[in-house]
């Protein structure tokens, strides 16, 4: 028996060492070089592009699809450790708050009336907040933070959460109650850094439709609402002690900027001038009638430009709020019961068209507003009701985009566009300042997704555009990317890295990673 | 009872594998292999009835049998460096087995049975491995049974040959594609599955004698052609979407699997006395092997179609043989082996390069019936960078390749029964 163990042992020996070897193999150590950079301790700090928010939820396919752990994979080839994030309990993506829901599930494309429509995934979200998580975690991406929360103590604190004071992403993980984002990645002594932060200094005000305030000048980001635009000269600051402290360990890094709002689909997929003829149908010619009193009195007051008119050989606008005109609400009230309309009807229609245009080419309608264009608003039929207008009438009144203006969370209009574009590009002069002075990589998100949206990158597999579902950049949010957006910002980081520091590191093969919107039932 | 313990054997050993070009399996008798596989012109015992069935009327004894089994050990190795990734097949080790026997009913003619596994493959990648899109796994087992008569025209040739009867079954394991998974991450998934798979072929052969120590000897065996019809398609982790391509469960579909025809032309001479050379030219006609198209049986599932393109491929063989004592042989043996396989069609499923295979081994006669044979064989690839450019995504054309190494080891035991 003896006898026959040692020729078992000795005949496995042979078999091994019989196994094909490849001359030069990539997982020899030194196939590939981290050149100037030491890789060994990774510590990605950013928003929600960071942690691997998809299709409106942070969900565990997200987060293993999140460009730093597709980074992280490829940095194990040139001394990268392990990466460690901070996964939700499950692929539903919601959050909840001592057992309330506080955040909804992912989108997933589903047929609702025979149309593939963004629908959130059916199942009771089991990921609680209050339930911290023990780290540390590379992945220090807090879904919403914007530039200066990073630095905020206690931006992880449950009790905060309530009151808008904490983000419940970060309560998930944080180190302790009072702890900020950028000190529980400094406590980690990275060696590499990736900073991806202030995007939502723009995008929230841009998602909302403008609805906030852009703070321009107002040095105090602790007055700031939620939606508002942050001021450059603050978010320098804070950018530049956010990559100073992360610096203190690291000794190579990369920072990302910031992309135009305008090359995602959020702000792309629903076009200026949605009302169809179809879509109007044989209410054209009334509604045209209807509007024509008002056209002339639009005429009479000089603002012949705010004429409503539904084309009936093409698309047309819709109408919309617009608070850069003046309202010329009283004046209107005059002219239309000047012109004979009794003085109720004046007033409600001059109450409703004061500071109302149609969409025009330079107007972007945000994704959310498809599903309201076209349809009845209810709150709006409520309150002509409640003035005493017959159900009838008031409904013909409360056609959103149609009869009663969209209203300002739905339209991005010049001026507000304007706002974004020139604190994106300040934002943008920062970064890449600083990338400069301290010798860090950067990647031009801005200019890499400019391409993406102008016509597309290719890929193995074809072209990734901006294009809403299918596009293979952008999940069903519109805003936040897929696996193969993740994957192709991993590779571009790869490419600033070779720059930068001479690292020759593997490329990701996009085509691995779904672009595919994500379906369900 | 011996009868039913033949067809347990028979069971057991329901397993074989690739290497070689395509899924040709060259392990039908120890002492062939031994010689580098060749055999069409040596008379030495019963494997002629694979290698050469009209030479078995030269056998000298009544009855002949020849039994063995070989435990071959395939490996393949990949990596890509554009992206870093590798990967490597499970290490299985498979059995493929033959049975030869012949029986002198005359002085002139010889009747005889082959039962063989000359087609097979089985590849295990690591589920979900980059190449997944074109197979995870597969397992293909064709057993050749072959009823033969051999007859002598003089002392110097012969003729034989007889039908093939060819039963066998697959199972082909891959993803959907590169990236769909379903809700909670897992990859969309089919595997297809055919098993009983059965079809007739024929073979034909001769032997020439110019000389006492001079044979010339010629085999052909048909092309065969497996049509799995009604097999099983089953698909899995696919997401419960209507938007979906398939949906989960099992459909039924049609496939054709080719064994291509081989011709074999080959010599052996004898001379100082206890020394054999010997010399097979084998021509296998891939080219048959257009593509492996796979029909599912609902109209709405689009098909499967996967092209091949694989040409006709040679193999070179020599053997030497040296009686070296009385009741001790020492074979060694050198073939060159090409594949059929054409650049940019190198499909992970049968990744093999041209080869070299080294082979060696013994016969020991225990008693004037009894003798034992062993072999051992090591085939040697080249490291290659091949891809596989028809994989098809939105219609386009996506290829996989990277940097492929391949071996294999075998190691036989059979014995030679002679009375």
């Amino acid at each position: 028996m003896k006898n026959y163990i040692k020729f078992v042992a000795i005949a496995a020996l042979g078999l091994v060492a019989c196994e094909p070897e490849f001359d030069k193999s990539v997982e020899d150590g030194d196939f590939y070089s981290s050149g100037e950079a030491n890789f060994a301790k990774y510590v990605a700090v950013g928003n929600s592009l960071t942690a691997g928010y998809a299709d409106g939820a942070l969900y565990r396919q997200g987060q293993k699809n999140s460009f730093p752990n597709l980074l992280a994979q490829q940095l194990e080839f040139v001394g990268g450790g392990e990466f460690n994030q901070p996964l939700t309990n499950d692929n539903l993506g919601g959050l909840t708050l001592n057992g309330q829901a506080i955040a909804s599930n992912r989108l997933t494309l589903s047929l609702v009336n025979g149309n593939p429509s963004p629908t959130p995934i059916e199942g009771q979200p089991t990921t609680e907040i209050s339930n911290t998580q023990t780290g540390p975690f590379n992945n220090m991406g807090v879904p919403g933070a914007k530039s200066f929360h990073l630095l905020a103590n206690g931006y992880g604190n449950l009790a905060g959460v309530s009151a808008g004071q904490a983000n419940p992403y970060f309560v998930r993980f944080r180190s302790s109650e009072n702890a900020s984002v950028i000190e529980d990645a400094v406590a980690q002594n990275p060696t590499f850094f990736s900073l991806w932060i202030g995007n939502n200094d723009v995008l929230s005000y841009a998602t909302s439709g403008g609805v906030g305030e852009n703070q321009l000048g107002n040095l105090d980001p602790t007055t700031y609402g939620s939606n508002d635009i942050t001021d450059p000269n603050v978010f320098a600051s804070v950018y530049a002690q956010e990559v100073e402290a992360l610096m203190a360990s690291a000794s190579a890094g990369v920072l990302l900027n910031i992309p135009n709002v305008t090359d995602t689909p959020f702000f792309t997929t629903v076009p200026f001038a949605p009302l169809t003829p179809a879509l109007l149908g044989d209410q054209l010619p009334v509604l045209n009638a209807t509007f024509a009193q008002l056209n002339q009195a639009f005429a009479f007051l000089g603002v012949p430009e705010r004429a409503i008119q539904f084309n009936s050989d093409g698309p047309s606008g819709v109408l919309i709020q617009d608070e850069s005109i003046p309202n010329i609400s009283a004046q209107l009230a005059q002219v239309l019961q000047a012109g004979g309309l009794d003085a109720a009807t004046a007033n409600l229609y001059a109450q409703q068209f004061g500071q109302v245009r149609q969409s025009n080419e330079n107007d972007l309608l945000v994704l959310t507003s498809s599903a309201v264009i076209g349809s009845l608003n209810e709150s709006h039929l409520g309150v002509l009701m409640g003035l005493g207008v017959p159900r009838e009438a008031a409904a013909q009144l409360a056609v959103n985009g149609v009869t009663y203006p969209l209203q300002d969370q739905y339209v991005l209009i010049p001026t507000e566009q304007e706002d974004i574009a020139n604190a994106t590009a300040a934002f943008n002069a920062t970064i890449a300042g600083i990338a400069s002075s301290k010798g860090l990589a950067l990647v031009d998100v801005n200019a890499i997704l400019n391409e993406v949206a102008d016509g597309g990158v290719s890929f193995d597999g074809g072209l990734i555009t901006s294009t809403f579902a299918t596009g293979g950049a952008f999940s069903l949010d519109g805003v936040h990317l897929t696996p193969r957006g993740n994957a192709f910002i991993a590779n571009q980081i790869i490419l600033s890295l070779k720059e930068t520091y001479g690292s020759d590191i593997p490329m990701l093969n996009v085509g691995d990673y779904n672009g595919g919107p994500a379906i369900g039932e | 009872m011996k009868r039913k313990l033949l067809s347990l054997t028979v069971f057991l050993f329901a397993v074989s594998l690739t290497f070689a070009g395509g899924y040709r399996i060259s392990t039908q008798g120890q002492r062939a292999l031994a010689m580098g596989h060749t055999g069409v012109a040596v008379v030495n015992s019963a494997e002629l009835a694979f290698f050469n069935p009209a030479g078995l009327v030269y056998l000298e004894n009544k009855l002949n049998i020849s039994a063995g089994v070989t435990a071959v050990n395939a490996n393949v190795k990949w990596q890509n460096s554009m992206t870093g990734q590798f990967s490597e097949t499970e290490k299985i080790w498979k059995t493929p087995f033959y049975f030869n026997a012949s029986y002198a009913v005359t002085d002139f003619l010889s009747v005889g049975v082959s039962v063989t596994t000359p087609y097979g493959s089985s590849v295990e990648w690591p589920t979900d491995w980059a190449g997944s899109h074109l197979i995870n796994d597969i397992e293909l087992t064709a057993f050749y049974i072959q009823p033969l008569i051999s007859l002598k025209l003089s002392e110097y040739f012969s003729i034989g040959g007889g039908p093939i009867y060819v039963t066998g079954g697959v199972n082909f394991n891959r993803n959907l594609n590169r990236n769909l998974t379903d809700e909670q991450g897992n990859r969309s998934n089919v595997e297809v599955d055919a098993s009983d798979v059965s079809k007739w072929g024929w073979s034909a052969s001769w032997m020439f004698n110019p000389t006492d120590n001079l044979r010339i000897g010629f085999n052909y065996r048909s092309e065969i052609i497996l049509d799995a019809e009604n097999g099983e398609a089953t698909f899995s982790n696919v997401p419960d979407s209507p938007l979906a391509p398939v949906e989960n469960g099992t459909v039924g579909f049609n496939a054709s699997l080719p064994m291509p025809a081989e011709l074999t032309i080959g010599l052996s001479y004898e001379f100082a006395d206890k020394w054999l050379f010997a010399f097979d030219y084998n021509r296998a006609y891939w080219g048959v092997y257009e593509d492996l198209t796979i029909n599912f049986t609902p109209e709405d599932i689009p098909t499967s179609r996967n092209p091949r393109n694989y040409k006709n491929a040679s193999t070179y063989r020599f053997g030497l043989q040296y009686e070296a004592l009385d009741k001790l042989t020492l074979r060694a043996g050198y073939y060159y082996d090409e594949s059929p396989v054409q650049s940019g069609y190198f499909a992970p499923e049968t990744p093999r390069n041209d080869s070299s295979g080294f082979t060696g081994g013994l016969s020991y006669q225990i008693t004037e019936k009894l003798a034992i044979d062993a072999s051992i064989a090591y085939l040697r690839f080249d490291e290659v960078d091949e891809s596989y450019d028809h994989y098809q995504e939105n219609g386009q054309e996506v290829p996989f390749g990277g940097t492929y190494k391949s071996n294999a080891i075998l190691a036989g035991l059979g014995v030679t029964f002679k009375l």
